[in-house]
Formats: C-alpha cells, sequence, structure tokens
C-alpha cells in the first residue's frame, strides 16, 4: 500500500469566437450631463466578468477613468443586438464593439472640449483622471462634467458612439474541411504533480502549473480567477463529473451535488501560473479572451500524471478510483 | 496573482494602457456580497403562476395518449398545456439560418426520445399544487427500442430513432463532417511507428449554482416582458418569436447578470413554452428547472468517443493523424452539428501535421440531448490528443516536452482546415512551463520560436 | 367550486433584529417564507434539497440552510440573513469587504450562502485555521471561483476583525 507521486503534462491551443464567425455583437456609448458614460449592450455576464471588462476598455479608449463609466446591460429594447455570451466571444467581439463606439464618442468629446479651450483637438489628450488638457500644459483644460455640460446645452453635440464588430460568417467546404473556424487561438500549458492512493484508487492533484497565453491579460486579478476556477473545473471533469456513471448505460444518474461530485475546499490544488501576451491583431487591445481554455490543458496532464505515478493509463474520463483500482489489477494481474 | 512573463513578443505590445491591463475592482462584486444583485427569479408579480413540466418516464416511446384531466382536478392548478397549443412547434437553431431538418419539437407529438422529455405543462397557482398536478398527469407509452450507443447507433441494421431516417447530422451530403489534408495512408506507410488508440468520455453538467429559469410578464401594450438567465437574449427571442408565431417586437428580454452559465443557458427550452402560458392565461408565469432537472434533463456536455491512428517517426516527428470522432448528441441535434464541426477544426491539436484526416460525427441517441458547454468541440479532443501524446513520447523515449514543441505549429505553417497559423504561442508556453518546473530543455528547445521554424540544422 | 386545503398560516420570526409576520403555506420552508414572503433575496435557492449551500442562514446564531427549515415549525426564532449583515449602508462587514478585496465572487450566486457560513464560524472562532474554514464551507458549493480565493477572503476577514478587536455575533 503506498502513495504514489507522479507528473505529467498537456498542451493545447483554444479559438476565439463562435465558430465559422457570423456572430456579431454591437455597443452604444453615450455621455450622460453629469461627467458619466454608459455603455448599452445586450451582452450578459455569466460571472466571468463582461460587465468590468467592457468598463474597462471603454475607459482606456475614452482617456477617462474606470469609475466614470457605468455598463447598462441586458435588455433587448434598449441594448444594440449581441449574439451572446458562449464560444469565448465576448470579451473579443463585444470590446471591439465598445472600442469603436468609444472612439467615435471621443472624437466628439475633444472637438467639444477643442471648441471650449480654442486650441485644436490634435493637441488635447485626457489624464486618464477625468480632465482633457492641453498636451504639455494640464492647466489648460476642462473637466468631464463641465465638458458634458457645454456638449449638451451650449454646442448642442451628443457625446454618443456606435460600434459593431463582425466576422462575416464563412462556410465549410464539405469535401475537405477547408475554413475558417476562429478569430485568435490562445494556447495553454498545464504540469500537474498528483498522488494515487494505490489501495483506494484516489487521486490527489497535488499541485498545477500554467503558463497561459492570452493575448492581453485585461484584468489581471480577473484572469486569476478564470485560471484558478478553470483549473478546478479541469480536475473535477477529469476526476470526478458525470451525469451517466455508467455511461452508455443511464443508471445511477446523480440528481443533486450530493450525488455529483466535484472537489470540495479540502480538495484543492497548489496553483502556480504565469502569463503570456501575444496580441490578437484582430482583438481588443490585442484580447483573445481566456473563459473557457482554461479546464482544458489540466484535464489530460493529470491523466498522464496518474500514469507517471502508478502506470494505469486511463482513457475514460472521468478517471475514477474505480477505474484507477481495475488499472492497478490489471497490472498486478499482469505481473502475475 | 499570475507572474507576467514579457520578455516574448515584446515588440509585438504597444504603448503601455491605463486602464487595460490593471487590476480595477469587479463591478459587480458590492452587489453580490451584499445579496442584492438581481438575478432573474428575484423579481415577482402579483398573480404569478407556476409550470411544472410533465415529463417522459422512458427512454424512447410513443405517446399513444396523455390524459391531463386528473391534473386540472387538483385544486389550483389552472390549465393544462400540449402540443396542440403550440402555434410553431419546432426547437431548432437551425431554422434562424435556414437549415433544415427541423428536428425537435417544443412539445412532443407522437413519441418521446430522451428519459425526461418534457409532454405537457401544467400550470398552477402555487409550486406544489403545479408538481401535484404534473404528477397527476397519465401518460399511455408504447415503448419503442432504445439506442444508447453511438456506433451501435450508426449501424445500418440499428432502426432510425429520428424523422428524417438517420441517427445522425448530415453534413452536407455527408455522414460527418470531414477534414482531408494531405494523404494519411502515404503518411502511415512512410512511418516508423502506428499508434492508435480509443477514448472516451461521458456527460457532463454544468451545474450552474442558479438553475435554468425565466419568469414571463404580459404588459398592458400586449408585449411580454421575459426574465430570463438565458446566455444568449437575441438568440432566445428570435427563437420565441418563431415558435410563438409573434411579431419580433412583441417580446422583450431582460437579463444579463447569470448565476453561472458554462453554455448551458444558450438553448431556449423555458422561455418559450413560459410565454406561451402567459398568453394563454394572461398572467405572468414562472418556469423555473428544480436541480435534479438541471441535472438530468437540461443539456450536459455530451459524451465523446474518439479514436486516434498516428503515424510518427522515431526522431518524434508525427506524419500522419487519423481522428475518427464521434459525439453523443443525444435524441436532438441542438448546437451539436456546430460543436461537431468545431471538433473537427479543432484537430490534429496545435501541431503541424502534413496529413490529416478526421471524421467527425453527430450522432442521435436515446439521452438527453447535449448542447453547449466551456470548451465546446475542444475539451474532450485536448484529452484525447495530449493523451496520445504522451503515450508516444513515451514509447519514443522522448521527453514530452520536447514532443511537443517538435510537433508545435509555427506562424505561417498551414492547419488541417487550411487556414495559415498566425499569433502562434504554443513553443513559448512549453518553454516556459517547462523552465518553472525545472524541466532544463536542451539548447536546440530553448531556442525554438513560434515566429519562425528553425532549418534542419537548428 | 374546487376547495383548497392548503390554508394559510401566519409565523412571527426576529429577521435581522426586527419582527417579520410572514403568511406561508403549510410545507412552506424558511426559504420561501425569506424570498415570497418578505422579499429577501439574497438568500438564494439552488437545489432545495441541502446540498448546494446557497440559501445558508443563521438560524438562532447557527448557519442553516433555509431550504430545510420548516417554516412553520420556527415561531419566535431569530433569523440573520446576509441583508442584515453589514451594520450601515455604508459599512460592510468586514467579510464582505474582504470579498471584495480578494475578488472572492465571480457569478455572485453562492456568495450570501458562503458570507454567512463565514460569519457563523467567526463569531465563535475568531482565529480559524485554514481546516476550520474549509470546514466551516463545505456545504456551500462554488461553481466558478475554485475555492481559493474565498479560503483567503475568510483568513484575511478573521485577522481584520482580530486586529480591530472586533468580536461579532453575526
Amino acid at each position: 500500500m503506498a502513495r504514489l507521486r507522479g507528473r505529467g503534462m498537456a498542451s493545447v491551443n483554444y479559438p476565439t469566437g463562435m465558430n465559422l464567425g457570423g456572430d456579431p455583437s454591437q455597443a452604444l456609448i453615450h455621455a450622460t450631463t453629469t461627467g458619466n458614460f454608459v455603455i448599452t449592450l445586450s451582452s450578459v455576464d455569466l460571472g466571468q466578468g463582461l460587465k468590468t471588462i467592457m468598463g474597462q476598455i471603454a475607459a482606456e479608449t475614452l482617456g477617462i477613468p474606470y469609475d466614470n463609466v457605468m455598463v447598462d446591460t441586458a435588455d433587448t429594447d434598449t441594448g444594440p443586438h449581441c449574439m451572446g455570451t458562449f464560444a469565448s466571444r465576448a470579451t473579443h467581439r463585444v470590446g471591439n464593439a465598445v472600442i469603436m463606439a468609444a472612439r467615435e464618442a471621443r472624437e466628439v468629446m475633444m472637438q467639444v472640449a477643442a471648441d471650449e479651450l480654442e486650441v485644436d483637438a490634435e493637441d488635447l489628450t485626457g489624464d486618464g483622471k477625468g480632465r482633457i488638457h492641453v498636451k504639455g500644459s494640464p492647466e489648460k483644460g476642462i473637466g468631464l462634467v463641465d465638458l458634458a455640460l457645454a456638449a449638451h446645452f451650449k454646442h448642442g453635440r451628443t457625446i454618443s458612439g456606435r460600434g459593431i464588430f463582425m466576422k462575416p460568417k464563412s462556410d465549410v467546404d464539405p469535401e475537405t474541411g477547408a475554413m475558417d473556424p476562429d478569430s485568435a487561438q490562445a494556447h495553454a500549458c498545464t504540469v500537474a504533480e498528483v498522488e494515487v492512493d494505490d489501495e483506494t484508487g484516489e487521486v490527489s492533484v497535488l499541485k498545477l502549473t500554467n503558463v497561459y497565453e492570452v493575448g492581453r491579460a485585461m484584468n489581471p486579478a480577473m484572469v486569476h480567477q478564470q485560471i484558478v476556477g478553470g483549473a478546478w473545473m479541469g480536475i473535477s471533469h477529469a476526476l470526478y463529473e458525470t451525469t451517466e456513471p455508467y455511461y452508455p448505460d443511464r443508471a445511477h444518474g446523480p440528481l443533486d451535488f450530493a450525488e455529483y461530485l466535484m472537489p470540495g475546499p479540502g480538495d484543492l490544488a497548489e496553483m502556480r501560473s504565469a502569463v503570456i501576451e501575444r496580441p490578437a491583431k484582430n482583438g481588443p487591445y490585442g484580447a483573445k479572451g481566456i473563459g473557457e481554455m482554461t479546464a482544458n490543458s489540466p484535464i489530460p496532464a493529470i491523466a498522464n500524471a496518474i500514469y507517471d505515478a502508478c502506470g494505469v493509463r486511463c482513457d475514460e474520463m472521468p478517471i475514477t478510483p474505480e477505474k484507477v483500482l481495475r488499472g492497478l489489477d490489471a497490472l498486478r494481474g499482469r505481473a502475475g | 496573482m499570475e507572474e507576467l512573463l514579457t520578455s516574448h513578443f515584446a515588440d509585438e505590445r504597444g504603448d503601455p494602457l491605463m486602464v487595460v491591463g490593471t487590476t480595477v475592482p469587479r463591478a459587480d462584486a458590492r452587489g453580490h456580497v451584499t445579496g442584492r444583485t438581481q438575478f432573474y427569479e428575484d423579481v415577482t408579480f402579483p398573480g404569478m403562476l407556476h409550470l411544472k413540466m410533465v415529463r417522459s418516464t422512458r427512454h424512447h416511446a410513443l405517446i399513444r395518449a396523455v390524459d391531463t384531466a386528473p391534473a386540472m382536478a387538483v385544486p389550483g392548478v389552472v390549465r393544462v398545456l400540449t402540443h396542440k397549443d403550440v402555434p410553431a412547434n419546432w426547437y431548432t437553431i437551425l431554422r434562424l439560418i435556414g437549415v433544415e431538418p427541423n428536428d425537435e419539437p417544443v412539445l412532443p407529438e407522437d413519441r418521446v426520445l430522451f428519459l425526461g422529455e418534457q409532454i405537457c405543462a401544467v400550470l398552477a397557482e402555487t409550486p406544489a399544487a403545479a408538481a401535484e398536478g404534473a404528477a397527476a398527469v397519465v401518460v399511455d407509452y408504447e415503448d419503442l427500442p432504445a439506442v444508447f450507443d453511438v456506433e451501435e447507433a450508426l449501424r445500418p441494421e440499428t432502426p432510425a430513432i429520428k424523422p428524417h431516417g438517420k441517427n445522425h447530422f448530415v453534413y452536407e451530403g455527408h455522414h460527418c463532417r470531414r477534414i482531408r489534408f494531405g494523404d494519411v495512408e502515404k503518411g502511415f506507410a512512410a512511418a516508423d511507428r502506428i499508434f492508435e488508440h480509443r477514448y472516451q468520455s461521458s456527460p457532463i453538467e454544468h451545474a450552474p449554482t442558479e438553475t435554468t429559469g425565466c419568469i414571463v410578464k404580459p404588459e398592458g401594450s400586449g408585449r411580454f416582458t421575459v426574465h430570463s438567465n438565458t446566455q444568449a437574449l437575441f438568440f432566445t427571442l428570435d427563437n420565441m418569436a418563431l415558435i410563438l408565431g409573434l411579431p419580433f417586437g412583441k417580446l422583450r428580454l431582460v437579463g444579463g447578470t447569470v448565476g453561472g452559465g458554462f453554455g448551458g443557458k444558450v438553448d431556449v427550452i423555458v422561455e418559450p413554452i413560459a410565454t406561451l402560458a402567459a398568453m394563454l392565461t394572461g398572467r405572468p408565469v414562472k418556469y423555473a428547472y428544480t436541480r435534479a432537472e438541471e441535472m438530468q434533463v437540461s443539456s450536459p456536455r455530451a459524451a465523446e468517443r474518439i479514436y486516434i491512428r498516428d503515424g510518427v517517426m522515431n526522431d518524434g516527428r508525427i506524419v500522419a493523424r487519423k481522428v475518427t470522432l464521434y459525439v453523443d448528441a443525444g435524441a436532438y441535434s441542438r448546437h451539436t452539428p456546430y460543436g461537431t464541426t468545431k471538433a473537427a477544426a479543432h484537430m490534429p491539436g496545435p501541431y503541424s501535421i502534413p496529413n490529416v484526416h478526421v471524421d467527425a460525427h453527430c450522432v442521435y441517441t436515446n439521452r438527453t440531448p447535449s448542447s453547449a458547454m466551456r470548451g465546446f468541440g475542444v475539451t474532450i479532443g485536448d484529452f484525447a490528443l495530449e493523451v496520445q501524446m504522451d503515450r508516444i513520447a513515451e514509447a519514443l523515449g522522448i521527453d514530452p516536452f520536447e514532443l511537443r514543441l517538435i510537433n508545435a505549429y509555427r506562424d505561417g505553417d498551414t492547419k488541417a482546415h487550411r487556414k495559415t497559423v498566425e499569433g502562434a504561442a504554443l513553443i513559448e508556453v512549453v518553454q516556459e512551463a517547462a523552465r518553472i518546473t525545472g524541466r532544463g530543455l536542451p539548447r536546440r528547445f530553448q531556442a525554438m520560436s513560434s515566429l519562425t521554424r528553425e532549418t534542419a540544422h537548428g | 367550486m374546487k376547495q383548497s386545503p392548503t390554508k394559510p398560516s401566519v409565523v412571527s420570526l426576529e429577521v435581522n433584529g426586527s419582527p417579520a409576520h410572514v403568511m406561508v403555506a403549510p410545507g412552506a420552508t424558511l426559504l420561501a417564507a425569506l424570498r415570497d414572503g418578505l422579499g429577501l433575496n439574497g438568500t438564494r435557492k439552488g437545489c432545495e434539497s441541502g446540498t448546494c449551500g446557497a440559501c445558508t442562514v443563521h438560524l438562532d446564531g447557527e448557519a442553516t440552510m433555509a431550504c430545510l427549515c420548516l417554516v412553520e415549525t420556527l415561531d419566535d426564532a431569530r433569523v440573520d440573513t446576509i441583508e442584515g449583515l453589514a451594520t450601515s449602508p455604508e459599512a460592510l462587514h468586514p467579510i464582505q469587504e474582504a470579498f471584495l478585496e480578494k475578488f472572492a465572487t465571480q457569478c455572485g450566486f453562492c456568495t450570501a450562502g458562503m458570507i454567512m457560513a463565514a460569519a457563523a464560524l467567526l463569531a465563535r472562532e475568531p482565529n480559524p485555521s485554514r481546516e476550520d474554514v474549509i470546514v466551516a464551507i463545505s456545504g456551500n458549493v462554488c461553481r466558478c471561483t475554485g475555492y481559493e480565493a474565498i479560503i483567503e477572503a475568510i483568513l484575511h476577514a478573521a485577522a481584520v476583525m482580530r486586529r480591530a478587536g472586533v468580536s461579532r455575533a453575526a
């Protein structure tokens, strides 16, 4: 009886966007008269943080503080069309639409500021803290509230913008499969260290080391959230989850969380991760999206680590204690 | 927090950014920690009816009769909706882009194809009355043979479970999605070693902490406001309008804050029938999945069976890869035809292999229809591909990191689906993972780069 | 005319420090009473079978799953929900602040239950070990975060509360 340790790795890539394209998203931006900007979408935040990221993208493009941006979503009466949140498309498509809308709004904003300050718009910059001023002369400037009021009440101009991003839909060659499936590819490599209990077949994932290439880490803390949450789901898929434990037999399908097993807070792996950025030319500030990829490389890395630990090669997910024990039995049987 | 490895691709990153790339607080967190975030079920309306679905207790059966009278006798039950009430009784994503065949009824007319399939909807004043009413409905089934295995489903002697006569989706005349790149048979003939293995997964549930559901409110204007946790508001609206025979402008979808989706809230299953109920009763209607329904009735990630046959040279180059992949769509298509194409596109993984042959099948069986889930078309494929790579590495006596680097795609390579590689970074993530975990790679592997394919002399 | 056999009754509770009288159907759970009867939606409904913890509240000071309590048996009980945790609209509870600071929320659906479970722990054990925290939240399912940030947030909140000398009966 022993606890056997092993290490395994896996490397993967992940496509950005709905397969074959044809999934546009739109965004609208308008400035209020109180110094804020509202981004109006019909996009859905599943908890991955779309509302935050879109706010950051708008703030960056407009040159204003993040705190001045509000994201209003989702209502099909007021929000322009969005295909939906799936296929790691939201940051990419909606982000690009927000940039386009923000650029239009910014152009108006800078022109109004230029008119107020009696300079050329090209001589102006946003300080990122709520003020537009002449480059090199911060004292010659105007705050966002004054700017918005001036635009609306004095100049009769709308500081607003419209945006859309669309990758045109393309088709697959039915004979060869030639196609253009994605807008970008993100990458990942995971090294897993596991411990296998050769009496119970239970596998503990001790440590995951992950390297991700994501185009642009839009918000480091939120990238961390996806990496950690995704890795947890990868462990869960690799070792526990199934709605049909005897697939293809449908018997004993779990009905609640007591029967549908997932790792709990006491089953966590130590994690160490690093991020590389290779900006996508067509991504918002180069972002490729990260929401789905993070569950994928841990799964085979764990399977390979189990093999390294105890010699059992599991070709079927989930790799349950039963499968490990049957594998060990087979090895022992072979050894006589 | 993650270490940002900035030495790679440094000249491809432009000016420093002010807000993007920084950690700002999440916009939604304060609502979450105070319990004030509004999810769809947090709205309620006076006079709201509760919908409880009567579900099939058989895997595959004809419906001889449905007796709803016992349900109507339960105090609090207001109405039972059957297929006769549904204006256009087809749910299929493919309708929106004009692709036939129509494949999934909103409420079945004459047969059920999976255990748990919805049959008729009981509407009542309270959830308890609705449940009691649903339990009282009597369905008279005539069992049909059920198919559970993907390869068995495709055998010519296995009866078709679909009205169009095939247990698979037809891709422009073919029985599968195909990738044909180079000549795998020539590649196998030239290879030093052949590796052939089978990989298998079973269905996996999204299991978000918030179950699928919606609340529909008839408005004074004659429109309907649908509070939903769908991941795709307009996709839901469009499908609903087609099913209900309503002008699109009559529907308003409100949502955008979801307690976990993972792909499980993309299909349009609860909104059409709940809105139909609101149309026919004139009252608000709530249709929320119980946890048991979420577990076994809402679509899971498809089970996949994947056969990989590789022709490999002793120096580690994979010269031919043949993938035969079966995606278990369950009883209805939903998004699986799309996901199967995505699975084919993902092959042969992030590697440049000169000869690639893929047959990706979308197969129907008598089980809960599968659909999108985090990593749709990719996650299970990655399991198979990377375990296969590990086998090859071990058999050839090549370090697993080095095997990946030898085969990794570079910018300018042609993928099996004939798109040119750009923005590659597989080499760099593998190199860094090796470095961080203390695996010192030989110089020639450390020198590799996604930007160029090194010459034969390294 | 069909007679409804289910006449509601009135249950009297103390909710977040104030008296609350709520009309409930026979067999109603505390969860239904809080959400449907009192409009306190912060207590979430995830499974109605006691296996996810999203409905965790404090019942007479103990962390309890509201979906498992028959509210008619709780006359005069003291119930505390997420809505009552902050001392004032401006001042969040240290656990709530810690969840913000440590990015311990994603979709947010499990969050209220997690915080209430944590609050019950810290009320009786101001210096919990990591293992104590794990045990305290082992009945709370999170599908998004992978738990690590939640554990860190709770330990951090405990440290903050100890430094402030605060001993809160949550």
